[in-house]
């Protein structure tokens, strides 16, 4: 209760501030470009992070079968390094080949995304207990029944988390797509940089960081009410 | 009903399986018993074909199981295993209907299939049918398991120990339930176990396993009366004489149409009846013969009266259709070397003593 009186009035504190030294004022005055600017930085997070979705989770459910144990560890082993290469650098080396323009920036999303999401679709997929695949194996459900009915649904709660964390870090990543020409809120943080203006920097980072937390809480819903209450351990 | 014909499973350099011959007859609960890695499962498993044999054949109800497309052969054979293995996505419900819906069955029908299920299992449908795995107890969870092996009423079970991982306390009570149950249903089963009492108490048949080969199957009593060589008699152990009095009744043991006095009779005639059968008590039984008590042969003798003025009250009684277990349990509970049969409804049926089932225990070495 103490705590949540202390945030409440820094809050206000911070925001008088704010209001006193003009910075509220002078944050409002971009509104037109945040407005402009989110469906664009918006349309980039979902294209790419569509985009690994759609390749993550059926990749790391094929990486994760029995008979390509092997190949596994090499798919997952490439993915990983193409994670440790900064973001930046990704773009930068798309960039000679892609060229200017949002398609690179997708790229270099997409394979920022696709990491987290391959990760926990096959962590999730080798968590299903072998007892659950026997006993499925056991009463006559084919390899492809046993995916549908026994795998994905147990192990949809891991790969939903991977999901979350992949588009947050999406959405606070595509401020860079700017920088090759992607467009996104990335344009109101460096021209903000650039011309010191600390009030065009700050619309574009708040509005940054609203998306994400918006993001973060979509998912987080979508994993608490379409996950069935057997195997999801929020409910 | 289940065949196995020189059945051989060799991995690598090892021999898993060695040429097992065997027979289960249809109906019966065939207990695979042996210390682990034995290849007990791997029998078993491969009988649903989870495992391939290298070689031999297996013929499930007079059809060769290589004729048939796995998928559909498992389909056709109940499966539980130790781990219980319900999809925690599922309802109990849905765990239930897995196999019909497989099978292509009517919503309605393998719904009602599963609330008679759930019946059956002493599970209340109204309370558990839309509950989750995790929402039930270890116990009531495997007695889903034997509801959702049984869902589309496969004439051939396989259980691979199914009890092992329930607390002793439930684990009887869940036995009991699946003994009853099994009496009615009369399916084939072939049950592994590493456990000799389990096997004793569910089996029709043990077969045990050693190294791969099976070594003796038999019944429980000729298993336990007759161990093979001493790995088996090792293995069912020092007290075997003791298990087999699980598997005898009462009624095998007992002395039917006893001497009885009655409530009104004096001690004088209680005593001669005594004297005539040479024993030193008798049961007092009431009008319509249900046991009353017992008088002793020291008050008898010399004493005045009715029997009901000086009989004491009977030491615990045992039912005809209970086994000598508890006969001689209840025996040594009382320090007496003979009980009152009484059945359900109270009536005197007659008298079991510790030298009638010594005898009854021995006569097998004397036929021998």
């Amino acid at each position: 209760m103490l705590g949540r009186i202390a945030i409440i009035l820094g809050a206000f504190v911070l925001g008088a501030l704010a209001q006193g030294s003009g910075l509220l004022g002078a944050i409002y005055q971009y509104r037109g470009d945040v407005l402009y600017l989110t469906p664009q930085h918006l349309a980039l997070a979902a294209i790419s992070g569509g985009l690994a979705i759609v390749v993550g989770v059926p990749l790391g459910v094929a990486v994760s079968r029995r008979s390509f144990r092997r190949v596994a560890n090499i798919v997952t082993r490439i993915v990983n390094l193409g994670t440790t290469i900064p973001t930046l650098a990704i773009l930068a080396l798309a960039m000679t080949v892609l060229g200017l323009g949002a398609p690179t920036a997708i790229f270099g999303l997409f394979v920022l995304t696709l990491l987290p999401i391959l990760l926990n679709t096959v962590a999730g997929i080798r968590s299903v207990p072998p007892h659950l695949i026997e006993a499925a194996r056991g009463m006559g459900m084919t390899p492809l029944q046993i995916l549908r009915e026994v795998e994905l649904p147990n192990a949809a709660y891991v790969i939903m988390a991977g999901i979350r964390t992949a588009l947050v870090i999406n959405i606070g990543t595509v401020p860079l797509a700017f920088l090759i020409g992607g467009g996104g809120l990335g344009e109101l943080i460096f021209t903000g940089i650039d011309l010191m203006e600390p009030g065009m920097l700050l619309a574009g980072a708040i509005a940054t960081a609203a998306l994400a937390i918006a993001v973060d809480a979509l998912v987080a819903n979508a994993q608490f009410w379409l996950i069935p209450r057997g195997v999801n351990p929020l409910r | 009903m289940i065949r196995l014909e020189r059945l051989t499973k060799a991995f690598d350099a090892i021999t898993a399986v060695d040429a097992v011959d065997m027979e289960v007859p249809e109906g019966e609960v065939c207990v695979f018993l042996g210390p682990s890695g034995c290849g007990k499962t791997t029998t078993m498993k491969m009988i649903n074909r989870l495992i391939r044999p290298s070689s031999g054949r297996i013929f499930v109800d007079g059809r060769d199981t290589e004729t048939v497309d796995e998928v559909t052969l498992r389909r056709s054979i109940g499966y539980v295993i130790q781990q219980i293995g319900l999809f925690p996505n599922k309802t109990v419900e849905e765990n239930i209907c897995v196999v019909p819906n497989l099978l292509g069955w009517d919503r309605r029908r393998a719904r009602s299939r599963a609330a008679e299920l759930l019946e059956m299992v002493n599970l209340e449908p109204a309370i558990f049918l839309k509950r989750y795995p995790k929402e039930l107890s270890g116990g009531q969870q495997q007695r889903v398991g034997v509801a959702r092996a049984l869902a589309s009423d496969p004439p051939v079970l396989l259980m691979d120990e199914p009890f092992g991982a329930i607390d002793p306390i439930n684990r009887e009570v869940i036995q009991d339930e699946f003994i009853r149950l099994q009496a009615e249903l009369k399916k084939t089963i072939v049950f592994v176990s590493h456990d000799i009492d389990e096997a004793v108490k569910m089996a029709n048949r043990i077969a045990i396993f050693r190294a791969g080969r099976l070594i003796q199957y038999d019944t429980p009593n000729n298993i336990l009366a007759h161990p093979i060589d001493s790995f088996v008699a090792d293995f069912v152990g020092s007290d075997r004489t003791l298990k087999r009095l699980r598997l005898l009744r009462v009624a095998d043991a007992m002395m039917a149409d006893p001497p009885r006095v009655r409530a009104e009779d004096s001690l004088e005639t209680a005593a001669a009846l005594m004297e005539e059968h040479g024993h030193v008590s008798v049961v007092m039984v009431g009008p319509r013969g249900r046991a009353r008590g017992v008088v002793q042969i020291e008050t008898a003798r010399g004493g005045r009266g009715a029997v009901a003025e000086h009989h004491e009250k009977l030491p615990g009684v045992i039912g005809p259709d209970d086994d000598l277990r508890k006969a001689v349990s209840l025996m040594f509970t009382h320090d007496v070397t003979w009980l009152a049969c009484v059945d359900a409804d109270g009536f005197y049926k007659g008298y079991i003593t510790q030298r009638a089932i010594t005898h009854l225990l021995g006569a097998t070495y004397r036929d021998a």
